[in-house]
């Protein structure tokens, strides 16, 4: 019959399917370095810095919070703020004004590619600036042609405007229908009603299938741990809005929504040196956009075909 | 009630124990698995304290190998239904044993692609968001979320089926064919669904042209349905060799003819796609430019696809000769066609989306050494999960495994620890 392969062994039920002496040390020792080399493999794992705590864990998703969760959030971000700069951030939960749906307008013709917008943004909002992290994108556009596959980002000359090109600065277009609002698979980003998308920070899972979904590139993802200089950092800070961010998770443009929902211009625009950007409540009809909207024979919604139906609206004097 | 349960924990007791007997082979086997699994739990731990950083990724090409890699393995666990489906739908007995193995495989690769997705999240910590009641699911808005149950409801499908028919055997009883038929009617259906809802993910974004097409759902499933039973051809071999469970040519070649047909529909797809690109010359082909001829002086992928094209179409020239029912003819056309569709799948298909991105730029994309890493280690888990279920399953087909030996003939219990010499009597 079968061949025993190994010495044979004393026939009792011990010795089949309990252990004996010698197999119990011999699994033990294979246990024992089999948790070595796993140990050895989490190695990495000390030095980690950023781990979430419990409250950071357990906290709740941005619409289901009451006024006092917030509360206590928005003081644990500034302790989180202070403890990391070293100086205390004003952190608000700004909600959106009654009676007013944003839009913004951008001049083609005026725009001279200086990418002064762009800066301004990275300065308001606390990108991380290393890695770098912007969401303005200036596109140089080849005279006469709006096909995007024959822009240049990285266009390095030595002045602005070059003759033949016009410029055109590409953001988060705060769609009426946003293709990353609805791939989102747990609900962090979504319409406010003021028309502005927005990303809760604390809720994202960092899957970046809005990323994918987005037919502008509008939205970034926080590869790394995002740095800043605690000198650079913005102390006028909202929740939706320019609080800093955590690694794992995406950000992209909010209209400025710590100023605008208090009113002010965002940074973008008032940075600019030609007047190419206007920003205003279209619900008004006395507005500059609603005007704009109104006499602008011509404006462009970019890739329109694709229905996202964009709130922002490029422009060309006649 | 108690005894039944009792029963049933020490059937896992014994399955669990077997896992851990085997002769050498089956040790250095699981060792060097367990090996490179060690090498993917060391990158994911770098990658889990840096951030995604440490892969080649970025926000332009937003997805990479971890997504390419799932994508492929859902198409494995989907593939299962074609054994499946000649069983119980037109009575195959051929294959009827074998079931067993393509529905382990199924849950292998199931775990694979839960693996990979983890693997692929920012925040991992917060993967609560994404379970129903307690977290915010967006369903069924997000194709995402029809994902996340679909590919849950299938492990636990084919967990139940597998599970359900092997304690049977064990058991020595005969399943109660409403305890597991219906399921497996469902299981064939949900098997189409996984593999349709992971084409819809792409599918369905507008912005990205070179996926937003109708065809490509039904080229993940001809692939599908090409690649999977391909790797069962190869994966029933290894059984019948390192066991003595008997799996009979005539089984191999009725997948073989699935692999055929699959494989030649696979091709005219390809072909279909390639035509409509290509001739219409509009604006959007940029994508399927730098894929298959390069773009701008960008052509990363071009030596891939055009690899996986070649393979393709010699296993399709292979697998329609009859030269290809000699199993060593097989064997080479289910590798060609596995490593084909692996690449088309991955690099060919999720890469390809990304460049240019929405906003013209070419950025290339080609995986980093530690996302690498994490990428050999799912696999090895995969590998590992895999031969373990069939370290328990065969010996319960067998009936070397069952409840009665337990009881009162423990000196054979484990005569499958030395499946060599039981093979050579």
């Amino acid at each position: 019959m079968k061949a025993p392969a190994t010495p044979p062994q004393p026939a009792t039920p011990a010795g089949q399917e309990g252990m004996d002496r010698r197999s119990f040390l011999r699994t033990s020792a294979v246990v024992a370095s089999g948790m070595a080399a796993l140990a050895a493999s989490l190695a990495p794992l000390r030095h980690l810095t950023d781990f979430p705590s419990t409250e950071q864990f357990l906290q709740k998703y941005y619409k289901e919070m009451t006024p006092a969760d917030m509360a206590r959030v928005l003081k644990r971000i500034e302790d989180e703020v202070q403890k990391q700069y070293g100086l205390r951030p004003h952190v608000k939960d700004l909600k959106p004004m009654n009676g007013v749906e944003f839009v913004y307008a951008l001049n083609l013709t005026r725009c001279i590619g200086c990418r002064k917008c762009v800066h301004a943004c990275v300065a308001e909002n606390n990108q991380s600036r290393n890695p770098e992290i912007q969401y303005i994108r200036v596109l140089r556009m080849p005279h006469g042609s709006m096909d995007l596959e024959k822009a240049e980002q990285n266009y390095q000359p030595e002045s602005v405007p070059e003759k033949g090109f016009f410029y055109m600065p590409v953001q988060c277009q705060q769609c009426r229908n946003p293709a990353c609002v609805k791939v989102c698979p747990v609900h962090a980003t979504w319409q406010e009603p003021d028309g502005v998308t927005v990303i809760d920070y604390d809720w994202c899972i960092g899957c970046r299938y809005c990323e994918a979904a987005c037919p502008y590139w509008a939205r970034r993802f926080n590869f790394a741990k995002p740095s800043l200089p605690a000198d650079r950092l913005n102390l006028d800070m909202a929740y939706l809005g320019n609080r800093p961010r955590k690694r794992g998770v995406m950000e992209k443009c909010h209209f400025c929504l710590q100023r605008t929902r208090v009113g002010r211009y965002p940074a973008c625009l008032e940075v600019c040196p030609v007047g190419a950007r206007k920003f205003g409540n279209v619900l008004d009809p006395e507005s500059e956009v609603s005007y704009i909207l109104r006499t602008k024979r011509v404006f462009i919604q970019l890739k329109e075909e694709l229905g996202t139906s964009p709130r922002f609206f490029y422009y060309f004097d006649v | 009630m108690i005894q039944a349960t009792r029963n049933y924990l020490r059937f896992l007791a014994r399955c669990g124990r077997i896992a851990f007997v085997g002769d050498w082979r089956y040790y250095a086997w699981m060792g060097s698995l367990s090996l490179v699994c060690l090498l993917g739990i060391n990158a994911y731990a770098r990658q889990f304290v840096q951030g995604l950083v440490v892969t080649g990724m970025s926000d332009e090409v937003s997805w990479g190998v971890y997504i390419a890699n799932f994508t492929f393995l859902v198409g494995v666990a989907a593939a299962a239904v074609m054994l499946v489906i000649p069983v119980y739908v037109y009575d195959n007995a051929e294959l009827h044993d074998l079931v067993i193995f393509g529905e382990l495989l199924a849950v292998a690769a199931i775990l694979m692609c839960l693996a990979f997705v983890t693997v692929d999240l920012g925040r991992p910590d917060r993967f609560w968001h994404l379970i129903p009641g307690i977290g915010q699911f967006n369903f069924p808005a997000s194709m995402l979320s029809w994902d996340v149950l679909v590919l849950n409801g299938y492990l636990l499908l084919n967990l139940h089926i597998c599970g359900y028919l092997l304690y049977s055997r064990y058991c020595g009883r005969k399943p109660a064919r409403w305890f597991y038929i219906p399921f497996v009617f469902v299981a064939i259906v949900w098997a189409v669904s996984i593999h349709t809802v992971t084409a819809f993910l792409y599918v369905g974004l507008g912005g990205r042209p070179f996926w937003n097409s109708a065809i490509v759902g039904p080229r993940f499933l001809a692939s599908a349905f090409t690649a999977g039973p391909a790797l069962i051809i190869l994966a029933l071999q290894i059984i019948r060799r390192i066991t003595d469970y008997g799996i009979t040519d005539k089984a191999l070649l009725t997948l073989r003819s699935i692999v055929q047909v699959s494989m030649i529909i696979n091709v005219f797809l390809l072909a279909n796609e390639v035509f409509k690109e290509f001739y219409s010359g509009n604006l959007h082909v940029a994508s399927s430019k730098y894929l298959f001829v390069g773009l701008h002086g960008h052509h990363a992928l071009v030596p891939w696809i055009w690899t996986a094209i070649t393979f393709n179409l010699i296993a399709l020239v292979l697998l329609v000769l009859p030269l290809s029912r000699s199993l060593r003819w097989l064997n080479f056309t289910c590798i060609l066609s596995i490593v084909g569709i692996w690449i088309e799948k991955g690099m060919g298909l999720v890469i390809p989306g990304f460049i240019p991105t929405p906003l013209g730029a070419l950025i290339e994309y080609s995986p980093s050494l530690n996302e690498t890493l994490v990428c050999l280690g799912i696999w090895a888990f995969g590998l590992l999960c895999y031969t373990v279920f069939l370290r328990m399953a065969v010996p319960i087909l067998q009936g070397r495994l069952s409840h009665s030996d337990g009881q009162a003939l423990p000196a054979h219990s484990t005569p499958a620890s030395r499946p060599s010499a039981a093979s050579h009597l």
